[in-house]
């Protein structure tokens, strides 16, 4: 298919607060043809194939306590108890008990475990799509350590094949895999965009240099809705001296196949930014300001790979943290309140959350924590390609309210996060609930309070 | 052969050999499925360093979490601790594991026992009072959280019994009291009771991938 037939299929929205595609007037919330019966046993045989002893550890052990529901903002916020985390995997526990537990022929020949209906699997897009960011909450509350938000993750391998994808977000998964972005930044776009943000703020962005130490990639969150994460970060890097580069051949951070639950399409997503920075020689990829782009390539590119990658993959936040640790960049103070959000993918499910606070620390801000923030931090509700559907809207709204009240209770000046899909969560329920705080970038607010080297 | 000499003898044994061999496969058909390795380049130590971590870590609720599940683990806790204390303290199973064993220890007066007893009892009451009134355990509740629950509980209310008598012969609730026990432990293996030994796998496994990410556990 190609770019202008998908505009056809699926024009873009870009006015509205945050990306994704217009509201389809019609959902196609089932791709393909394929009988239901043929759909129902490809959901399952994809979901029990990628099962490895972890993901069958975690269903085997499940003592249906529900008390992943309390740490689920989703029930949290509604009180509804089918968004309890588990539940969200009931038809693929049964596929499993069925199909590939130790007793499987056991419950097989005395059907003890009913056969999943397409109906089900229809009812449950919602659950394992709509309402799940995948943001790891539960994972830390399970009395058995189940880490059920990586089993969301693998039941969407299944339902994917089965063609049961939220209509928006596989459009937007279709556009990343055949553009090379999921919201039309073709590499013209791309070189366009970063152009206008070298005159507009004076500083130099290196592209499609041959070699480099560093390739540099983006969100296409950010070319789209906050450009100025360009400037920012060719700042930083040259104030360091760094040997770095865009590349037009591989810019894209966001991978809309992880998150859609294609994994070849999360593959190729990922070795397009792998290739390059092979190509460029690089010793390390530094990622922006995007949760889900961490967990693609610092955790999972490898394995995409197939083997170690030759190069170092950081967040920007691990990247500052480091230059301003070692003395290599520095910056003045800033003499403002500031509480920070950390995405899920990010600090809990990543391993970075100690960055930020080192960052600000540099920065001399009045740092007001999150109740009950830092790993155990609410998620903002916009994580896991939820913030792409539409008809989940409104239950985004709903759920966003924790996250007011968490803020509000800082009373902090600012809110920064290290996300531009949190961020644009943010302006989109700010928006909504015409609230007075949305969330900066911790990038721009380095970037805006270098030391001049010669002062 | 009598009610009891069946119980001690043929029953109790073919009900170790089911415990032991369903346990055995349940626990190799989970861990011989292929793990794909993880090529990422890791924070920290992963592996067994980060499964005992969590292994040990997980049996504590952070405190972000006390207020939404404090009921539950109250009870869930009083339940475990009332088993093993009535399971391994009550005298004549001591001198039942030093028959198995050879080796012995000491004791709780028989009155304690009883009195753990009945609590374990009354908490396993209040525990499933709570799966069949709370809106989200009633949801995700199937058979076997019923059934396990009425296994799990029946050796305790036939081992209360037993003083009380009713007029049966010792003899004869013994021999119930072991069947009850025999039940359990077949039951065991197939069944959400298998978190006796699964416990360890699933903290295990989040400890053994997510330490290495230094993601929290």
């Amino acid at each position: 298919m190609s770019t202008s037939e998908l505009d056809v299929k699926n024009a873009f929205d870009m006015e509205s607060k945050r990306l994704s595609i217009k509201a389809p007037e019609i959902r196609y919330d089932k791709q393909g043809d394929t009988p239901d019966e043929e759909r129902v046993q490809k959901a399952m045989l994809h979901f029990v194939k990628d099962f490895g002893t972890a993901a069958a550890a975690y269903l085997d052990s499940c003592i249906h306590c529900g008390m992943c529901a309390e740490a689920c903002h989703y029930y949290v916020a509604t009180g509804d108890p089918k968004y309890t985390p588990i539940w969200k995997l009931e038809p693929f526990k049964q596929a499993y008990k069925r199909e590939a537990s130790p007793f499987a022929f056991f419950y097989r020949k005395f059907g003890l475990k009913k056969k999943v209906t397409v109906e089900e699997l229809e009812e449950w897009q919602h659950l394992i799509y709509d309402s799940c960011t995948v943001c790891g909450r539960c994972s830390l509350i399970c009395p058995m350590g189940i880490d059920i938000a990586s089993l969301v993750s693998t039941a969407r391998h299944g339902m994917f094949k089965a063609g049961l994808v939220p209509h928006e977000l596989h459009a937007v998964a279709e556009r990343a895999e055949i553009d090379g972005s999921p919201l039309g930044v073709t590499p013209k776009v791309f070189e366009e965009r970063l152009e206008w943000m070298e005159d507009e703020h004076d500083v130099e962005i290196n592209l499609n240099k041959d070699k480099a130490d560093i390739l540099v990639v983006i969100s296409s969150i950010e070319i789209q809705k906050y450009p100025a994460a360009f400037a920012a970060t060719a700042k930083v890097l040259n104030a360091v001296g760094e040997s770095w580069t865009y590349r037009s051949d591989g810019f894209e951070a966001t991978n809309f196949g992880l998150l859609s639950g294609n994994l070849d399409w999360q593959r190729d997503i990922s070795m397009r930014i792998i290739d390059a920075a092979v190509k460029v020689g690089a010793k390390m990829v530094l990622l922006p300001e995007c949760g889900h782009a961490y967990m693609a390539l610092r955790w999972m590119g490898a394995n995409m790979y197939g083997k170690p990658l030759p190069f170092k993959v950081r967040h920007v936040s691990e990247y500052l943290a480091d230059v301003l640790n070692s003395g290599k960049l520095k910056v003045k103070k800033v003499d403002k309140s500031v509480t920070f959000h950390d995405p899920c993918q990010i600090s809990r499910r990543g391993g970075a959350t100690q960055a930020p606070r080192d960052i600000l620390k540099h920065l001399g801000v009045d740092l007001r924590e999150l109740p009950n923030g830092g790993d155990y931090n609410w998620c903002c509700g916009g994580g896991g390609g939820v913030v792409t559907i539409h008809r989940a809207d409104e239950l985004r709204y709903k759920v966003f309210k924790l996250k007011m009240d968490q803020v509000e209770a800082t009373e902090a000046e600012t809110l920064l996060s290290s996300c531009a899909n949190c961020r644009q969560n943010f302006d989109d329920c700010q928006n909504h609930y015409d609230w007075k705080y949305t969330a900066d970038s911790l990038l721009e607010l380095v970037a805006d309070n270098l030391q001049e080297e010669k002062a | 052969m009598d009610l009891l000499e069946l119980a001690r003898g043929p029953v109790i044994q073919i009900a170790v050999y089911v415990l032991l061999i369903g346990s055995l496969w349940r626990l190799l058909g989970i861990l011989f499925l292929q793990q794909k390795p993880d090529f990422s380049e890791p924070r920290q130590a992963g592996g067994l360093r980060g499964a005992l971590k969590v292994i040990w870590t997980r049996a504590f609720t952070a405190p972000v979490f006390k207020k939404a599940t404090v009921y539950s683990k109250v009870l869930a806790y009083t339940l475990h601790i009332g088993l093993f204390v009535t399971i391994f303290f009550f005298v004549p199973h001591i001198v039942f594991f030093t028959d198995v064993f050879g080796v012995s220890w000491p004791g709780l007066p028989n009155n304690v026992i009883f009195l753990v007893g009945v609590i374990t009892v009354g908490v396993a009451l209040a525990l499933l009072i709570r799966r069949i009134t709370h809106p989200v355990l009633r949801l995700i509740s199937n058979f076997d959280d019923y059934f396990s629950w009425f296994v799990t509980i029946l050796p305790v209310v036939t081992g209360l019994i037993m003083p009380i008598r009713f007029g049966v012969r010792f003899e004869t609730l013994l021999a119930i009291h072991i069947f009850s026990v025999a039940l359990l432990l077949v039951w065991l293996p197939f069944s959400k009771l298998a978190h006796t030994f699964l416990v360890f796998v699933s903290r295990g496994t989040t400890g053994a991938i997510l330490e290495r990410r230094g993601a929290k556990t």
